[in-house]
């Protein structure tokens, strides 16, 4: 690290390396991977058609045949499984997606801009969260119908304030730094801090925030689709897979057990991911590990 | 048998050593200093006292406290010396206090641990020593919380809880490290006064060879974890014997060698400066001659004629800073807080001016002001006969290329995610064209040379830095864009003598070589005489005293500056003290 080649720190390649060097990195990558490709693959193949009702396999254990069993309609549960994996990423990602991309943003401004505008932006902040998410989702897809784009939406919305707050409330730590007020000194506006100096900061935050947000998001995916909100039958979600378990649950525990665990997986997958690239990112900790 | 005993202490953690082979014994009465750099082991040895050393860290030799073995004691014998025969004072008052609970509740826990008494009986003990430690019931009722406190009352308080079981042994990690001189000499006397007392040892920790001179019967100086020297105070200062303890005396008396800055290497010099040869003349604020012994404290006001110099480098006319005061009652409108009271003068190019004051006098505010992070409420500021008040960021460009900032913290002034070359690289941002990437390397490699750094730290990242080379740092990223003012806030207050004296060294050299002219705001008044030519004294957001630093600090007018320096240590002077009192 000594010629001028190197001027901006690293290029992708060493990036790269530097990242799978990191243990928590590399596992969440791999599953996170594992998780992706699966739902990758269940557009081209699954092992059974999942829109099609075989009545007389219904309700079978694991078997070679079927490896994680049939649901009550005879249904494979992996096949199930692939396709719902489809869903549930799309609505958790895009979810958290649209909470980052509106909550960090007004977050920071907030926090940069401070008086009253601010609080006016807080406050309102507050009214959102004093609704029952799950409730409000429930009245946005009553009101624009039922589907996977409306619950993204709806679950989306309820997203903002809570990264809103978490940016906040970092960047209003960071504000009174001392390399704030040199970069100040330096001439530099607030949006070229936020974005060069308090974003840097504060993206271990968002990142552990968002593996959270995204576990909620699956979850709260799941609640919609069991009150008919969410994505609509036949396309399985896990979320619904483990609502119509619920009832079998003694039966055929595992109905609840492999969607269950589907979720945990990604859930762990995504929390590792965040973790190591929040290590990853932070140049005191890049030596260890 | 003494007090304490260590003997030969060794620690280390994870395969480091920390410690090697440490002898020192305190009698009761008796005040031992423990003198060092960071990391030279002083606040391990404490720890290893009190049993506190983290856990990875393995101990061996003996540390013997009143005939019981402390490296042996169990957790349950050590929870019951601590706080009652061995107390500790911590060196930040902001932290060493709870904020949810009372006053009266933090020093009556100790109490009612170890005596088991009543509620109302330790809250009556609590009462007594806080009275003792200076704050009186009337003012300073148990049921106030450590926030309504200031730094040093905080202090008291932490020095009532370590003191309330009149402990055998006291020590005192850095106690006045974070508090101002006048404040310092307030509580050392009171820590002196508590030892005589109570006949208790104490262990006074300090990096300040000064403080430790004037409060030691005896010294040990302490380098890389290993004993130095150590033996009588004065005996130990006078002689010198060892050359590390020379080493260090020197470093706190240093005083940098300046040279006038003659060379006009600036084209753009404001044109009234005049010639190199007579800046002497050109480099004294205008109203020096008519500073005499007759002095006004309060000259600030009257004299308009301070700061309409028209070839000041900066004039400050009149300004004042008011801040929303604490509100009283829901219908009135609070009483606003005046940080800075209506404060004019003027700078030249290339002249160095101390800004001192005790804590919360105004003086960072008004480096704010200057610096054209913060708006003044009134008044004005000009630099380079432009004005700064109400304009936006883009009309401050060109003031600000011209003026930079040097902060007091070396960890806290730079963004740990980025390396140094772009944080070096920052102000470059004001530059009219950007650099390209090879002119900014260029740059940066001139800055890092500047400031005595390698060109190659400039791929690494700050927390790889120590905190001397983290201040060359911040100079580095001060004076890449040639300013001609650099406001630098208590720039060498936290580092170590022999650093601080490096990094004056390189103030004082800058300023010969480039016509920086400097706006230190300190409270220490040996680093103002070290490395400025005229001082002003502010006190409670005015500025009471100004004139030619050896002047103003040698015979003050106002009672600001009296007691600032009646406060200030002064190495000669303690050791002058302790040579009659030893004899």
């Amino acid at each position: 690290m000594s010629d001028s080649a190197d001027i901006h720190g690293e290029t992708a390649a060493s990036f790269a390396a530097k990242a799978f060097a990191n243990r928590s990195f590399l596992a969440g990558f791999i599953i996170t991977t594992l998780i992706a490709v699966m739902a990758l693959v269940s557009f081209l193949w699954t092992p059974y058609d999942v829109t099609k009702l075989i009545v007389a396999d219904r309700m079978q254990a694991p078997s070679a045949a079927h490896l994680f069993g049939t649901d009550h309609f005879g249904r494979d549960v992996l096949s199930m499984i692939m396709v719902g994996a489809r869903n549930s990423i799309a609505v958790a990602l895009v979810a958290v997606g649209i909470g980052m991309g509106l909550g960090v943003p007004l977050g920071c401004w907030a926090a940069a801009r401070g008086g009253l505008a601010d609080e006016i932006l807080m406050r309102f902040n507050d009214l959102v969260f004093a609704f029952p998410a799950l409730l409000s989702a429930i009245m946005i897809t009553a009101i624009f119908g039922p589907g996977a784009i409306n619950a993204i939406i709806a679950i989306g919305i309820f997203n903002i304030p809570v990264f809103a707050r978490v940016a906040r409330a970092g960047s209003l730590a960071l504000w009174p730094r001392e390399f704030i007020l040199a970069a100040r000194a330096a001439g530099k506006g607030k949006a070229l801090i936020t974005v060069e100096h308090i974003l840097p900061n504060i993206a271990n935050l968002l990142l552990v925030q968002g593996t959270i947000q995204f576990a909620l998001g699956i979850l709260a995916e799941a609640g919609l689709s069991y009150v008919g909100l969410g994505a609509q039958p036949p396309m399985p979600s896990w979320g619904r897979m483990l609502f119509d378990a619920q009832t079998r649950m003694i039966v055929a525990p595992y109905l609840a057990i492999f969607p269950g665990f589907a979720i945990v997986f990604t859930v762990l997958g995504l929390n590792l991911l965040g973790d190591g690239l929040s290590d990853v990112l932070d140049p005191k900790l890049r030596r260890q590990r | 048998m003494s007090l304490l005993e260590i003997e030969n202490l060794s620690v280390e953690i994870d395969g480091t050593p920390i410690l090697k082979g440490v002898d020192l014994t305190i009698d009761q009465g008796e005040v031992m200093g423990l003198v060092g750099e960071s990391g030279s082991g002083k606040s391990m040895t404490a720890l290893a006292v009190m049993g506190l050393l983290p856990f990875a860290a393995r101990a061996a030799g003996r540390v013997s406290f009143g005939g019981i073995d402390i490296l042996a004691a169990t957790e349950d014998q050590m929870c019951a010396l601590r706080g009652d025969d061995i107390g500790m004072v911590f060196q930040e008052p902001m932290t060493a206090l709870n904020p949810v609970k009372t006053i009266g509740e933090q020093v009556a826990e100790g109490i009612r641990w170890h005596t088991r008494a009543t509620r109302a009986d330790a809250e009556a003990h609590a009462r007594k020593i806080l009275d003792r430690v200076g704050l009186p019931e009337a003012k300073f009722p148990l049921s106030v919380y450590p926030h309504q406190l200031s730094g040093g009352q905080r202090q008291r308080v932490v020095i009532a809880i370590a003191c309330a079981l009149k402990p055998k042994l006291l020590i005192a990690d850095e106690p006045t490290t974070a508090l101002d001189v006048v404040l310092q000499k307030q509580i050392l006397e009171l820590l002196r006064d508590l030892v005589d007392e109570n006949r208790m040892g104490l262990l006074l920790i300090s990096h300040d060879l000064a403080v430790v001179t004037d409060m030691s019967d005896r010294i040990t100086v302490m380098r890389h974890g290993e004993v130095m020297e150590g033996g009588e105070t004065a005996r130990t200062l006078s002689r010198q014997l060892h050359p590390y303890t020379r080493q260090l005396a020197q470093a706190s008396m240093h005083v940098p060698q300046r040279k006038p800055f003659a060379s006009p290497s600036w084209g753009d010099r404001a044109a009234g400066a005049g010639g190199g040869s007579d800046r002497t003349q050109a480099g004294r604020p205008s109203a020096t001659p008519e500073r005499g012994r007759d002095a006004d404290p309060e000259l600030v006001e009257g004299k308009a004629d301070w700061g309409k110099n028209q070839s000041a480098l900066l004039s400050v006319e009149n300004i004042v800073r008011d801040y929303p005061g604490r509100r009283t009652s829901l219908f009135r409108k609070p009483e606003p807080v005046r940080a800075v009271d209506g404060v004019s003068f003027s700078m030249q190019p290339g002249q160095s001016t101390a800004l001192v004051g005790r804590s919360g006098c105004g003086k960072s505010t008004l480096a704010r002001m200057i610096l054209a992070l913060d708006r003044p409420t009134d008044g004005e500021i000009r630099f380079i006969g432009e004005a700064l008040t109400g304009k936006d960021e883009a009309a401050l460009k060109s003031a600000r290329r011209n003026m930079q900032v040097v902060f007091q913290d070396p960890y806290g002034s730079f963004d740990p995610r980025h390396k140094v070359e772009r944080l070096i690289a920052e102000p470059l941002h004001l530059m009219e064209e950007k650099p390209s990437a090879k002119e900014r390397r260029d740059k940066v490699a001139a800055a890092l040379h500047e400031v005595g750094l390698s060109p190659r730290d400039m791929d690494k990242y700050p927390h790889e830095f120590s905190g001397g080379q983290r201040q060359r740092l911040s100079i580095a990223r001060a004076i890449i864009t040639r300013p001609k003012l650099v406001v630098a806030d208590e720039p060498v207050s936290a580092l170590d003598v022999s650093i601080r004296a490096q990094i004056l060294d390189l103030f004082a050299d800058l300023n010969s070589r480039l016509g920086v002219a400097y706006l230190f705001i300190t409270h220490d008044l040996t680093v103002a005489r070290a490395i400025t030519d005229d001082v002003m004294v502010m006190h409670e957001g005015r500025i009471v005293e100004r004139g030619p630093t050896a002047e103003v600090l040698d015979h003050p007018q106002s009672d600001a500056a009296k007691a600032l320096v009646a406060a200030a240590p002064d190495l000669h002077r303690a050791i002058a003290r302790r040579l009659q009192e030893q004899g």
